[in-house]
């Protein structure tokens, strides 16, 4: 098998799995509790707390732990909502965010809020002036992702932090793509809130965090215990934030050389394939871009059966056709980016990790190659593009 | 491992009749309007209103491929009032049926097989039984 869907979640690594093990069987005490075995707990909670923090230059007590990405989404978007409203409800986001962000902020339009959804250009790129043009007396928040899920691109994160610093205005970053692939800095940036997730850096599901900067006055999400300085109550999972700890530590070991490593692997697939297959468009920016995407599109064929053909040759990916949506709606991102139906329907998402190889990758172009010429004979559409070409020449 | 059958991964891996025809008797392109896939499907028809020979070209997902393929082997030899009794349904059910959210898929081959059909009838002046107008979109 060749595993290259790691923008959908990645494998665990095993010093993860082995600094969770002890919280599922011998240590398994609350957290809370005043005895040693509570104790053991309580310290694996503080010490993946500086772990996850460290990675993004934050302070241990601005970690918080939650159930995932989409839950510190919700958390800081609604609760920025909810505790500023009294001094504006408009908040500023992107088209191309994540649904955990969107349908967050549609959920706060239908009650009383105004959202901006902003334009990005052809690349996937949020504009700074657009952000700067959208500002408005009774904004309250910006929540602009750090990295784009499914086209790679990375936003200017540090202008918009500056940008939003200068007025005064909230920054909320869904960094989960980004985080543990790219540096991140919460003081340089100037981020207020950052949502991340474990299981995208070889950490367990269920588990993420959000980044309260401190100071950052925002009600709780979760109401009962005093978990997390009673600002997200619940028995601490402490065997996912075990893992999740672990895994951060371990990316801020490897980051520079998975980094380097995976964005070779990268451009090598992207040229390959743009020289190898003909009407094929990259999606995302070339170089502001996550060091593990790869996502094109394949004029003339459809995503999902082009998945199903790599799958056949066990190769897993994603697209973003609407064929594979559930929803029948192609993706809102490659949309955004300008698209056609057409061409985001024949969208395919190839993310790595730096356990990828230039084998497993030379297999993945010969097949994607094969895939998209036999589904290319299949198509009616191409049929019709090759008879106009050839009356074209006739002429 | 699929979210398909056994059936239904057969016919894309190795769709049957798929291809064009020189001079089709008649030819149906129908699009759908839910996720924007298309399909072509190619007739020869004898003088004793028998389908010789079907084509198809399909730009759309695996169930959309499978039954393009299922279907031009039902109507495959049969008379053209044997083809209109080529439903979806039968279509599905010949292929061991499909995953709810891929029902709509099915729809495109029993509509292209209309389609190719009304060519057919309109080039040679017929009518036939139960045939209407082919929509350009259809699933909506
Ligand atoms: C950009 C982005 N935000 C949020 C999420 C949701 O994170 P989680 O799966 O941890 O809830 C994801 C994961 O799919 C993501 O890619
Ligand atoms: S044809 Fe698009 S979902 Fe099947």
């Amino acid at each position: 098998m060749i595993y290259l869907d790691n923008a959908a979640t990645t494998q665990m690594a095993p010093e993860v799995l082995q600094a969770m093990l002890p919280f599922f069987s011998d240590v398994y005490g609350n957290a809370s509790a005043v005895y040693g075995l509570g104790a053991r707990a309580r310290q694996a909670v503080f010490e993946a707390r500086k772990q996850v923090g460290a990675l993004i230059g934050a302070a241990p007590e601005e970690i918080y732990f939650t159930s995932g990405g989409t839950e510190a989404d919700n958390w800081a978007i609604k609760a920025v909502a909810e505790t500023f409203a009294d001094r504006g409800k408009h908040i500023i986001t992107s088209k191309i965010e994540h649904p955990a962000v969107l349908q967050t902020c549609e959920w706060l339009e239908r009650r009383g809020y105004e959202i901006t959804y902003l334009d990005v250009d052809k690349d996937g790129l949020v504009h700074v002036e657009d952000v700067e043009s959208a500002l408005r007396s009774d904004t309250i928040l910006i929540s602009i992702m750090f990295a784009n899920n499914e086209i790679g691109t990375i936003e200017p994160i540090a202008e918009i932090g500056s940008l939003a610093r200068r007025r005064h205005v909230l920054f909320h970053t869904d960094a989960v793509q980004a985080f543990g692939q790219v540096p991140i800095d919460v003081e340089d940036m100037q981020i207020d809130l950052l949502s991340a997730s474990a299981h995208k850096v070889n950490g367990p599901k269920g588990v993420g965090c959000l980044y309260i900067r401190s100071g950052v006055k925002i009600h709780p999400f979760l109401h009962g215990g005093p978990q997390e300085r009673s600002r997200r109550a619940g028995t601490e999972n402490v065997a996912g934030i075990a893992g999740f700890g672990a895994a951060a530590r371990r990316a801020a070991r490897i980051l520079a050389e998975k980094q380097k490593r995976e964005m070779s692997l990268r451009d090598d697939l992207i040229r390959r394939l743009e020289s190898e297959v003909p009407w094929c468009r990259l999606n995302g920016h070339r170089s502001r871009r996550l060091p593990g995407n790869v996502n094109f599109s394949f004029s003339f064929v459809e995503g999902e059966a082009l998945l199903i053909r790599l799958d056949m040759a066990g190769i897993c990916a994603s697209s973003g056709s609407a064929c594979t949506s559930g929803s029948l709606d192609p993706s809102h991102v490659l949309l955004a980016i300008g698209l056609s139906h057409e061409l985001a329907h024949g969208s395919l998402r190839l993310t790595l990790s730096e356990a990828n190889t230039k084998a497993e990758l030379d297999i993945v172009v010969e097949t994607v190659k094969k895939a998209v010429e036999l589904l290319r004979q299949m198509s009616p559409l191409y049929e019709d593009f090759m008879k106009n070409q050839s009356l074209e020449e006739n002429i | 491992m699929s979210i398909y059958s056994e059936k239904v991964m057969d016919h894309f891996a190795n769709p049957r009749n798929m291809g064009e025809l020189e001079d089709p008797k008649g030819v149906g392109t129908v699009g759908n309007a839910k996720c924007g896939d298309i399909m072509r499907i190619y007739l020869d028809i004898d003088e004793a209103g028998v389908i010789r020979d079907v084509k198809f070209k399909t730009f759309g997902c695996g169930a959309a491929i499978a039954t393009s393929s299922m279907a031009t082997e039902l109507v495959k030899g049969k008379t053209i009032q044997e083809a209109m009794q080529v439903t979806n349904r039968a279509v599905m059910e010949a292929l061991d049926g499909l995953p709810p959210v891929k029902v709509h898929c099915s729809l495109l081959a029993e509509e292209a097989i209309h389609a190719a059909l009304w060519d057919y009838a309109q080039k040679n002046n017929l009518v036939i039984a139960g045939l209407k107008e082919p929509r350009k979109d259809i699933g909506s």
